[in-house]
């Protein structure tokens, strides 16, 4: 792990804008000041209004760290919140907005840390587990991931395409989709919470035990969610957690 | 640089404006961070250990631990990840009453906080005594939640909250400034909000 870069605030424009699902959607901006960074990472984004005052929020990267110099954050709309209405309602391909990063030095993974890998998403908090995803695409790698995906239904399910896409036993990842409030869709999904019987089969289908295991989502999930994996026999050492909200 | 369709409509009274240090905003909530799973330490096998180095000053269970001085404090905090809350009530044991109970002055000028999980962060001495930090027992007159750092978290509030480690199980004495687990990921090593010390190359 080494110490984050020097990460002065940048201008980067907004050059897409992608609908994920109802309440998540995709900017993708291309930096003026493109920086190397890891699978995991985050950014702080800055708003600032016409009479000075400043909202700031960290948003995960999403895309991975060889698509270059436009990195995708996945921003779900949060109907309290200051920074994503903003985004979802008023921000528009072409915007120049202010961010800085690459940010945070622990909840990150690239192939050359190893596996297996127990990835853990509770809705948004997929965003930096995708990072992971298509970081171990792009690099071809061949470390063994189980990726399990908790959302409410399953229009909730961002990335589904692609996940589903990628979901293929020949090539080590093993895509576990939980829907906590609807039916599941396919074979190898489940609708409940993540518990550590779930849990137990996510390491099943792995060939050995998890190196890694990361979790993030709100704070009631990762809670949830690492004590389900403790409980599951996975050592404490080896969970790294990122939460959000309250 | 303004951004184009924002604005200031959250933005606090000019009372209340004044305590809150730049880049922050005010939460209602109580949101929880961590780098790891929540660590679940029952009061019986809760012991602090105070240290120089590598040798123990003075080790305390918990009844020993409660029996200290007990001061409240109530104090804004302030998160790195930009979410101040106002008005946050305490009651714990000050580090100046450790110290004392040790029958010791401060050895060195630098400290390493050390919590159950293995976390660890560094904190200078003086920001540590003369009132100014103290080992929580207690949040809103309850005992402190497991998910907010309980038994015992410190509570240095005038620094960033990643100062204030959870599920504390001893200070140490050290001879110099000794990045802990978040400042060597990329933290400021001393994390002060009034100054926006967020990450290792804010000056």
């Amino acid at each position: 792990m080494s110490e984050a870069p020097q990460s002065p605030w940048q201008t980067a424009k907004i050059t897409r804008i992608e609908k994920r699902t109802p309440r998540v959607t995709s900017f993708f901006f291309a930096l003026s000041r493109p920086f190397a960074y890891c699978a995991g990472q985050h950014v702080d984004v800055r708003l600032t209004a016409p009479d000075g005052y400043q909202a700031r929020r960290s948003y995960s990267i999403a895309s991975a760290p060889e698509s270059g110099a436009t990195i995708e954050l996945a921003i779900e709309k949060l109907d309290d919140g200051e920074v994503s209405p903003f985004f979802h309602e008023v921000a528009a391909v072409g915007d120049e907005i202010e961010l800085r990063g690459p940010l945070g030095g622990h909840f990150v993974w690239s192939d050359g840390d190893g596996g297996p890998l127990l990835l853990v998403g509770g809705g948004s908090g997929v965003v930096p587990l995708m990072a992971m995803v298509r970081h171990r695409t792009l690099r071809k790698s061949t470390v063994p991931v189980a990726l399990m995906f908790s959302v409410r239904v399953w229009d909730e399910v961002i990335f589904r395409d692609e996940l589903i896409g990628l979901d293929d036993r020949r090539y080590g990842l093993e895509l576990m989709l939980t829907l906590t409030r609807e039916a599941a869709r396919r074979p190898s999904d489940y609708s409940r919470r993540i518990d550590t019987a779930m849990v137990m089969q996510a390491l099943a289908r792995l060939p050995k035990p998890p190196v890694l295991a990361f979790v993030c989502g709100s704070n009631a999930f990762v809670s949830a969610a690492a004590q389900a994996l403790i409980d599951a026999g996975i050592s404490a050492d080896i969970i790294r957690t990122e939460r959000y909200g309250v | 640089m303004v951004t184009r369709g924002f604005s200031s409509g959250r933005k606090p009274p000019t009372e209340t404006d004044a305590r809150i240090p730049p880049g922050q905003y005010l939460e209602q909530g109580f949101p929880v961070l961590s780098a790891g799973p929540t660590p679940r330490v029952r009061t019986e096998d809760w012991s602090f250990t105070l240290k120089h180095g590598p040798r123990p000053i003075k080790k305390w269970n918990w009844a020993e631990f409660n029996a200290l001085p007990l001061t409240k404090m109530t104090r804004d905090i302030h998160c790195v990840t930009a979410w101040t809350k106002f008005d946050t009530a305490w009651q714990g044991v000050l580090v100046d009453d450790i110290l004392a109970d040790a029958g010791i002055e401060a050895p060195t000028s630098f400290l390493l906080a050390h919590g159950y999980d293995g976390y660890t962060t560094n904190v200078p001495a003086k920001d540590l005594t003369t009132g100014k930090a103290m080992v929580a027992l207690l949040y809103e007159g309850q005992p402190i939640t497991a998910d907010h750092g309980g038994p015992a978290r410190l509570l240095v509030p005038h620094l960033y909250f990643w100062k204030s480690a959870k599920w504390l199980n001893g200070l140490q004495f050290t001879e110099r400034d000794e990045p802990g687990f978040w400042e060597l990921r990329g933290y400021h090593i001393y994390g002060d909000p009034w100054r926006e010390q967020r990450y290792s190359s804010d000056p």
